[in-house]
């Protein structure tokens, strides 16, 4: 298929329909509008069904109806209605029932702005609502990016019967790039036997997340757990000039494009950096990111928050590098040309450090 | 030998967890009877909602999901959507419909979903132990309103029927009472109604049922039917409050 210039949002909502989905429930905010406002006019040209819900909570909980009557099935919001949503997403993770939820983030806290941030990035990736959950998460940093992995999306949900989140943010999903379109899989999707279709012939399905006696609960718990550790097989992840790198900038999404170019402009003036950019948040692709800070002397997260990558980083390093942030937030993006000068200043204060073994 | 009177199909064999002279017995098997007439329990899927018919799962013999407080119509919705062709119903009570799920039941009713709400009314929260509703009544006595429930500034009783009744997508709208036989009688009738033209795609159908909670009102089975009958048919009357126009 030839390639289209098209906005992100736009592209996502293409990609979601050619990945199979027949639903969305959702509610307006920005900057995700362009999402439902494109599956408004598209799903029913394909049979599918588009609510706009009386709030986030009310979509969420749709999502919850429709996912577990075995439908592929999402919904798309941003910052506080992502918020909104936590309630729904813990029972639908609790309750394990496949979806995906796209999160375009925006400047926090409250109601905080419409600019792009990644100041969601602990409640995409720890669980964000209450209790022991997790979500996949999986963070696209290209128009084409977002349509490939809108359908990973809606197979890694099927798949582990869990909520895959896409995250995303303000610039992502207002820029136009051109992408292009896979051809519709016509392969059939999963058999779902546990969803609720009317029980003919067979013994009533339940969709539920109420545990009232304390071992059972804790063994569903223990249940949920032994399947996020089975999803660490999933991770994935980009290098781009890490092989001999002894700074390595750290972002994802958007920031990410920001940190590769810093990369190319640092190298121009001998300083030996490259890029690690996570593109599965959870789970986090640890040694990956271990392997391409080997010949790191330091590590530079570069992020729209005022710290939530980094700690994973240093978490995920061990605490054997010197990880630094980079942040700006609140709507406002990062540059070339600071994060640049901060690259220079970890390099000069690096005076003296001996390369490490491995990369001599 | 003839066999007179049994189980519905559409209820489980399970013991119910509820207080001896709730009415809440009464009313699932009115909805599994209704069900069994049918003849569509392997083409229903209900919604249990949080407070004392959590455990409702456990009870009807059919698809069940369970919904987070007050998101009943929500799921339903998007169980609907999904299988047009089946029948769906929530089971709700006061606490969960009428304070947090407000928003739920009015949209739901709004967009004309084809699907049925049973709506089980006893003016209080039971499973946590009678803490005042939107649904209790003034000067009634309840956890969280000990010296009884005043219109300032605690607010007024809900009347939800009639307020969901102005909606133009609501299909059919009835407040029934299962305090005595006769009354019974006539609630199968209003739920097999709701059930019937959901069935043939009228729109939203919703029965609320005036039920008892002996344990939080700290009364008698027999008194608490009594007491229904004097304080709450007075301030909730009963009758059918919408109807769709004959075609």
């Amino acid at each position: 298929m030839a390639k289209v210039l098209m906005k992100g949002n736009e592209a996502l909502g293409e990609a979601a329909i050619r990945a199979g989905c027949r639903y969305f429930f959702g509610y307006p905010i920005t900057p995700q509008n362009e999402i439902p406002q494109y599956l408004a006019k598209h799903l029913p040209e394909v049979g599918g069904v588009f609510v706009q819900a009386e709030s986030e909570i009310a979509a969420i909980n749709m999502v919850y109806g429709a996912a577990g009557a075995g439908a592929r099935v999402m919904t798309s919001s941003s910052g506080p209605g992502i918020s909104l949503k936590q309630e729904g997403i813990s029972y639908i993770a609790a309750a394990e029932l496949p979806c995906v939820i796209v999160n375009m983030q925006r400047g926090g806290p409250g109601l905080g702005g419409i600019q792009p941030a990644q100041s969601d990035y602990f409640q995409a990736v720890k669980g964000g609502g209450h209790g022991d959950y997790k979500l996949l998460v999986l963070a696209p940093a290209s128009v084409q990016e977002m349509a490939d992995l809108m359908e990973k999306a809606f197979d890694l949900a099927d798949e582990y019967r869990n909520p895959v989140m896409i995250l995303g943010d303000g610039i992502l999903g207002q820029m136009m790039e051109a992408v292009e379109f896979k051809e519709e899989k016509k392969t059939s999707q999963m058999e779902k036997p546990w969803a609720t279709t009317g029980a003919k012939g067979r013994k009533p399905n339940l969709i539920n997340s109420l545990f009232l006696d304390p071992l059972e609960l804790e063994k569903h718990n223990l249940h949920l757990q032994q399947k996020y550790d089975r999803m660490a097989k999933e991770v994935l992840w980009e290098n781009y000039k890490t092989d001999d790198a002894e700074l390595v900038l750290v972002g994802y999404g958007s920031s990410a494009r920001i940190a590769k170019a810093v990369v190319d402009q640092a190298r121009v003036q001998g300083i030996k950096a490259g890029l690690f950019r996570p593109i599965s948040l959870f789970p986090f692709p640890k040694n990956a990111l271990q392997e391409a800070c080997k010949c790191a002397h330091n590590v530079l997260t570069v992020e729209m928050s005022l710290g939530q990558l980094v700690e994973d980083v240093r978490y995920n390093l061990e605490f054997k590098v010197p990880v630094h942030l980079y942040g700006r937030v609140g709507g406002m993006v990062p540059t070339t040309r600071a994060v640049l000068e901060e690259v220079k200043r970890l390099v000069n204060g690096d005076q003296g450090v001996e390369t490490h073994e491995n990369c001599l | 030998m003839k066999t007179v009177y049994d189980r519905p199909e559409t209820l489980t064999s399970s013991k119910t967890h509820y207080c001896p002279g709730c009415t809440h017995g009464i009313i699932h098997r009115l909805v599994a009877e209704v069900i069994d007439e049918l003849g569509v329990r392997e083409e229903t899927i209900g919604v249990s909602p949080v407070g004392c018919s959590v455990l409702a799962y456990n009870y009807f013999n059919v698809d069940m999901q369970q919904a987070a407080h007050g998101r009943a119509p929500a799921v339903a919705t998007g169980i609907k959507r999904v299988h047009p062709q089946k029948i769906v119903f929530t089971y709700q009570g006061d606490g969960d419909l009428a304070a947090i799920g407000t928003a739920e039941i009015v949209h739901v009713a709004a967009r004309g979903e084809k699907i049925t709400t049973i709506f089980v009314n006893n003016t209080i929260y039971g499973m946590t132990g009678g803490q005042m509703a939107p649904t209790t009544l003034l000067n009634q006595v309840s956890m969280t309103s000990p010296e009884g429930r005043t219109a300032i500034p605690q607010g007024y009783p809900i009347r939800v029927s009639e307020m969901l009744a102005t909606l133009d997508g609501a299909a059919y709208i009835a407040r029934v009472s299962v305090h005595n036989p006769q009354e019974v009688s006539k609630a199968k009738q209003a739920i097999k109604k709701a059930f019937e033209l959901q069935m043939a795609g009228i729109g939203f159908t919703f029965v609320e049922i005036l039920s008892t909670c002996p344990t939080n009102w700290g009364y008698t089975p027999k008194e608490s039917l009594k007491w229904l009958v004097d304080n709450m048919i007075p301030v909730y009357p009963l009758g059918v409050k919408k109807m769709p126009e004959e075609r």
